[in-house]
């Protein structure tokens, strides 16, 4: 009785709904940190997702007007018909680039909605909006537009469809500045009040276009995961403000989460490759990045380089073997035949080892989400990482 | 909704992100920076709230493409990374491993 009084009216159904939604996606998300439970918790954050988007359909009049309903199915199809084709046949070597390109579009929709909100109030012209929403959206609409144009850059970087070394253009740093100054000028003037507002609000998204574009050109290659982690983090914190503009619980705390967890995980991701993630978006504004790459030079030590035969002599001889593989290896799809090998060598009484650098691959963790395709099950990761470790221990 | 019980939800979910990500195996990074990238598509009910209220085929056409981003955002992230962990499962036709609990215990960081 109590529980359907409670629910009886529809705004409170929908809040319930928001709520039991962001406890999927902690609850799914605390799912993907541990490797047993990881498959489950997608899942269930993916029913969270669901579950967030069927309360916002029953939110009194969102499908009101005869051609919503429509406009926005459409927009669904077309999301799910470029999404899914595209996340089910990209090469497994080619997810990094994808998982940019989705945190790319996410950022591209945040600052589109922030750009149309603040449009709606513009023109009815609502005089106290300003205090509380306007902020929340400005900061969308700039965080939002870095994202989506910082992605792209990312992805076609990746991709190789631009040069992976830094591109750098002189006073780089003064650009650079000044379009920051000139984003957040335009928004104060803009939250100040001004006649022209329409024309401000595109000037900010343009001037954070090309702020994003400018922070991740000059940064190399190497860098980009921890890079793609920090926009996935911002486009979260633009969720989140997105959220608060529009009053929706659910994208409060779904953005906020993405936004904490994300700039979490870039810090890890940047102490595993022994960067800081400061020097590393540091080094696309200036100086630093001449350093890690000359120190890389000297480091290098003489390389030895054999063939085949040789290889196959030394291998079965030896009494241990450690492979340690690279990237490289997964572009030559060579996972099978390393598999091959390490069963022919076991055949011979070798002892097989696998090494795993922490970061090797693109991402951390990249080349054991590939091999783990031909290789092993679950199993197997025991001796992976307690061989990583010892190897590291070694070194 | 007053603005302070904004804030906090905000801050609370803060620590909740913090709390949950701080202990994850360097093999789950990908994954879960893939899951988390799916979740902030939750953009997409931002699309969906605003387009009862949109005037003129600009904003129309704007708010269509926020959905189909978001859209996409959503399922390509959830489609990969279930595609990335399906790949740590357990295989039928290779031989089984020896029984051992996987100890992924964290790795460092």
């Amino acid at each position: 009785m109590i529980v359907s009084a409670i629910f009886i009216q529809r705004a409170n159904f929908i809040d319930a709904c928001y709520i039991v939604a962001f406890s999927l996606f902690i609850y799914g998300m605390s799912g993907l940190t541990g490797p047993r439970t990881a498959v489950r918790g997608n899942k269930i954050a993916a029913v969270g997702m669901a579950t967030a988007i069927i309360a916002t359909l029953l939110t009194p009049h969102v499908l009101s007007g005869s051609s919503t309903p429509w406009l926005m199915l459409l927009g669904v199809a077309i999301g799910v018909g470029v999404g899914v084709p595209a996340a089910r046949n990209v090469r497994m070597t080619a997810i990094p680039q994808m998982v940019a390109l989705f945190n790319g579009v996410g950022g591209g929709a945040v600052a589109i909605i922030a750009w149309i909100e603040y449009r709606h109030h513009f023109h009815s012209g609502l005089s106290f909006w300003v205090q509380k929403s306007e902020i929340p959206t400005l900061f969308a609409a700039i965080v939002g537009s870095i994202s989506f144009w910082g992605s792209n850059i990312a992805f076609g970087k990746l991709q190789e469809i631009l040069p992976g070394r830094p591109i750098k253009l002189p006073g780089q740093t003064i650009i650079n500045s000044v379009l920051f100054v000139i984003c957040i000028g335009s928004a104060i003037v803009l939250a100040a009040g001004t006649h022209s507002q329409g024309l401000f609000i595109i000037g900010i998204l343009l001037a954070a276009a090309i702020l994003g574009n400018m922070v991740v050109l000059p940064i190399g290659g190497a860098d980009m995961p921890v890079v793609i982690s920090l926009l996935n983090a911002f486009t979260g914190l633009s969720a989140a403000a997105t959220g608060i503009a529009l009053n929706n619980t659910a994208m409060i705390v779904a953005g906020m989460i993405v936004g904490a967890s994300g700039s979490i995980l870039t810090n890890l991701m940047a102490k595993a490759m022994n960067r800081s993630v400061p020097a590393i978006v540091a080094g696309g504004f200036g100086g630093a990045i001449a350093a890690p790459a000359a120190a890389g030079g000297e480091d290098r030590g003489p390389v030895r380089s054999t063939t085949a035969q040789d290889v196959a002599i030394q291998l079965s001889y030896a009494r241990q073997v450690v492979i340690a593989p690279g990237y490289r290896m997964a572009v030559a799809q060579a996972q099978h035949a390393v598999r091959e090998l390490e069963r022919a060598l076991e055949k011979k009484g070798v002892t097989v080892k696998f090494a795993i650098h922490p970061v090797a691959g693109r991402m951390p963790g990249h080349i054991n989400v590939l091999l783990a395709e031909p290789m092993c099950p679950t199993t197997c990761w025991a001796r992976w990482t307690r061989s990583t470790r010892n190897s590291r221990a070694r070194t | 909704m007053s603005t302070i019980t904004e804030i906090a939800i905000l801050v609370l979910a803060a620590f909740v992100g913090f709390e949950v990500i701080s202990k994850v195996p360097n093999t789950l990074h990908t994954p879960l920076m893939s899951g988390t990238n799916a979740i902030h598509g939750i953009v997409l009910l931002g699309g969906l709230l605003l387009m009862h209220e949109a005037h003129g085929v600009l904003e129309h056409a704007l708010l269509v493409i926020a959905i189909a981003f978001g859209t996409i955002n959503i399922v390509g992230g959830f489609v990969v990374t279930d595609r990335m962990l399906g790949m740590f499962k357990r295989k039928p036709d290779l031989p089984s491993g020896d029984g051992d609990q996987p100890q992924i215990e964290g790795d460092g960081k």
